[in-house]
């Protein structure tokens, strides 16, 4: 029984990568926007755990996966908080409607 | 075995995650989102990372998610909100994100990792991962050496090897990272606080 | 030939006994553990749906079912699942209809899949982790977006409302539950839950919750929280019958509604014998001699039978902590959901957050020692347990050249296991 190599978890962080940069591109709902972000970084920890695994650096790829995992959960707060800000100043998540600041 | 629950956890991953590329409903897109993370979730305990596994799952699908959510129906002006965006936009989207997509995993495909993983063994020697030692990380625990390596000791690295120098542990990041989360809490509340809401006419 | 019951895991014995290949053992055993924990899912929510409405109704002074299945109506579950199986499967035509149909699977699939981790008795446990209790934890919380699903998809304003009070309900008591139960955590220096559970064999004053003052006001605080995490009354906001209709349940009927019930009851069990575990001594008796007799005896019979007498007295202790939630349920009056939030935002995490800072100080300060300074021999059986986990070979092992900061670090966690092993 032959196992799985490195390259079919970087095939699955690749996709899952490209899948958040699409979904941040396209979405006009801010919500989207964060999940493409939430996505992207998955696809990230995907690639730290993996290199964890088959590389010869020890744990230091499943704690920096830690990492972003607490700092991903932090950024959705913060996100979040400011999407309810631009509701209560708009009646709307689309982002498109975030122009004042255009010259 | 391995292969098939590879096959299942990587196919469930991508599947969501392009999922909630196409999907319109935000709430389908968090249930969708759901399903890539927790997956990916699957992936990791496959990579005996049982900890970054459970971590995930209890962060990303528990808190993350559900905060998510919960954004949406305080945000929603009406049932079940879609905000449609440009067939034009997505088209050009899924283009450029195939384009990257080939690239990336054309690169990884190309790479020899049988050999680039014998020539890093041969430079740092074997991955103590898989060495008995403090923990078996082969069978996943990992919880105790991911412990000790986020106070500075790093049992993953040092155990058995006389190092000159020991390793260096995640103690500094740790401190930021609560640091940090403290900031973000104190943050996002003062940002989301109740004010008096702007009457803006609205369009629809 | 070594007898399946004293076999270390059921695939090891279809593998070396009966001479299967490793792919198909590792199946049947799967199987195996599926279904027996299938059992144990079941029977909580069978007989906790009956006893519900026994304790319900002599604490309203009525009588409750007397007569399905002859005495007591103790085959009241069995019947009440007959009716709602027979049910038609509705859904309106206002709800989106994929995810209204997918939501009661998530709430029984995490609620069952919490189970895999909860050792039933010595070593009775399907997944033995490392991580264990973060891990339950973990996947229990998943339960939760179940019901939030269900709440927005109905397309129904009362459902609407309780997913979205579940919502912050969730967001105001994760933190207090998990803070509690790092207590344990703290104490025992291990997430493994059959760790947690061995290390507090022997007498009763062993047992975490008399280890010090604040480790059993840390049990109060957990059970607390656990009622908001099932949704039991007074904390039972998301479905509040009176108010809500039948909040995200409304629009459910027949087998899709049992589910969740299913789910809440199975729970229910669940985060009871989390609590027996992680502070009333798990499957211990309370009792040393009697533990002892069958701990250390030689033959299988005996410690199998050991194993049994624990998995019975887990079952008690649980079943109690189930009734009280039940008794609590029918005796208190519902909370607003302002006032959970204060609770449990407000109080419970300030008040668990000294209880942790409190249980570190007394475990440093008194070390060893359990409630009335009785020398408990807690240290001892953590430095066995921690033995038991690693390979004896990893103390040795540890040499680092230079006495640096990491290196002291190093050696200092290591050798406080045996240090304590010879104290």
């Amino acid at each position: 029984m032959e196992g799985v190599g490195v390259q079919g978890y970087l095939a699955v962080g690749a996709v899952l990568f490209v899948c958040g940069v699409i979904c941040m591109a396209t979405k006009r709902n801010g919500i989207g926007v964060l999940m493409g972000v939430e996505l992207v970084l998955n696809g990230a920890n995907v690639n730290f755990v993996a290199f964890s695994k088959f590389g010869p650096l020890g744990l230091d790829g499943q704690i920096a996966s830690l990492f972003v995992i607490v700092l991903a959960a932090a950024e959705a707060a913060v996100a979040l908080a400011i999407a309810l800000n631009f509701y209560n100043n708009h009646l709307t998540i689309d982002v498109d409607r975030a122009n004042e600041l255009q010259g | 075995m391995e292969m098939f629950l590879f096959t299942v956890f990587a196919a469930a991953a991508c599947g969501g995650a392009i999922a909630v590329v196409l999907s319109q409903n935000v709430v389908r897109m968090a249930f969708y989102l759901v399903i890539s993370l927790g997956s990916t979730a699957g992936l990791f305990f496959m990579l005996s990372a049982d900890f970054v596994g459970a971590t995930q799952l209890l962060i990303y699908v528990g808190g993350t998610v559900v905060l998510l959510i919960f954004g949406v129906m305080l945000t929603a002006s009406g049932p079940f909100l879609t905000i449609k965006s440009s067939p034009g936009s997505m088209v050009l989207a899924i283009a450029v994100g195939a384009c990257f997509l080939m690239m990336v995993v054309g690169t990884v495909l190309q790479v020899d990792w049988d050999g680039n993983a014998a020539r890093l063994e041969g430079q740092y020697g074997a991955s103590s991962l898989d060495r008995p030692g403090y923990n078996q990380h082969g069978e996943g625990h990992t919880t105790r050496s991911i412990g000790t390596a986020l106070l500075g000791a790093r049992f993953d690295k040092d155990l058995g090897k006389n190092r000159e120098q020991p390793s260096t542990g995640y103690l500094l990041p740790f401190e930021i990272v609560s640091v940090h989360l403290l900031v973000v809490l104190i943050g996002a509340a003062y940002l989301a606080r109740a004010k008096r809401r702007v009457h803006v006419p609205s369009e629809f | 030939m070594m007898p399946l019951l004293a076999a270390e895991t059921i695939s090891d014995y279809l593998t070396d006994e009966w001479g299967w290949t490793h792919v198909a053992a590792l199946a049947s055993a799967a199987m195996v553990h599926v279904a027996l924990l299938g059992a144990f899912f079941g029977l909580p929510a069978f007989a906790g749906i009956w006893a519900e409405r026994k304790v319900s109704g002599r604490i309203q002074d009525r009588l409750g079912p007397t007569r399905t299945g002859g005495r007591f109506g103790w085959l009241q579950s069995l019947a009440d699942g007959i009716k709602l199986l027979q049910k038609e499967d509705l859904w309106p035509n206002a709800a989106d209809s994929m995810l209204f149909r997918v939501a009661p699977y998530i709430v029984v699939i995490a609620s069952f899949t919490a189970f895999l981790f909860l050792p039933f008795s010595d070593n009775w446990v399907a997944m033995s982790l490392d991580v264990g209790l973060f891990l339950a934890l973990a996947i229990l919380s998943l339960e939760v977006l179940g019901i939030i699903l269900a709440g927005y998809s109905s397309g129904s304003k009362w459902s609407l409302f309780g997913g979205m009070r579940e919502a912050a309900q969730m967001v105001s008591y994760e933190v207090p539950l998990g803070i509690t139960a790092v207590i344990p955590v703290l104490i025992a220096g291990s997430m493994n839950l059959n760790e947690i559970g061995r290390m507090q064999s022997g007498w009763f004053w062993n047992w975490f919750i008399f280890r010090d003052p604040f480790t059993m006001l840390a049990f109060f605080v957990f059970f607390t929280v656990t009622l908001a995490s099932n949704k039991r009354a007074p904390f039972d906001l998301a479905e509040a019958e009176s108010e809500l209709v039948g909040g995200f349940h409304t629009e459910y009927s027949g087998f899709r509604w049992s589910l969740f019930f299913l789910a809440e009851y199975a729970s229910m069990y669940f985060v009871s014998a989390l609590g027996v575990i992680l502070f009333l001594g798990g499957w211990w008796t309370g009792i040393a001699p009697i533990d002892d007799f069958f701990r250390t005896n030689d033959s299988w019979v005996v410690n199998y039978l050991g194993n049994v007498l624990g998995f019975a007295v887990l079952l008690i202790k649980s079943s109690k902590l189930v009734f009280l939630q039940i008794w609590i349920r029918w005796t208190l009056p519902r909370l607003r959901i302002d006032q959970v939030m204060t609770t449990c935002l407000k109080y419970l995490v300030p008040i668990s957050c000294f209880l942790f800072l409190g249980a570190t100080a007394h475990s440093v300060m008194l070390p060893g020692k359990s409630f009335f300074f009785i020398d408990s021999g807690l240290g001892n059986r953590a430095a066995e347990a921690a033995v038991i986990a690693e390979p004896a070979q990893s103390e040795s092992e540890v040499s680092v050249a230079h006495p640096k900061d990491a290196d002291s670090r190093l050696a200092l966690t290591a050798n406080s296991t045996v240090s304590e092993e010879e104290h």
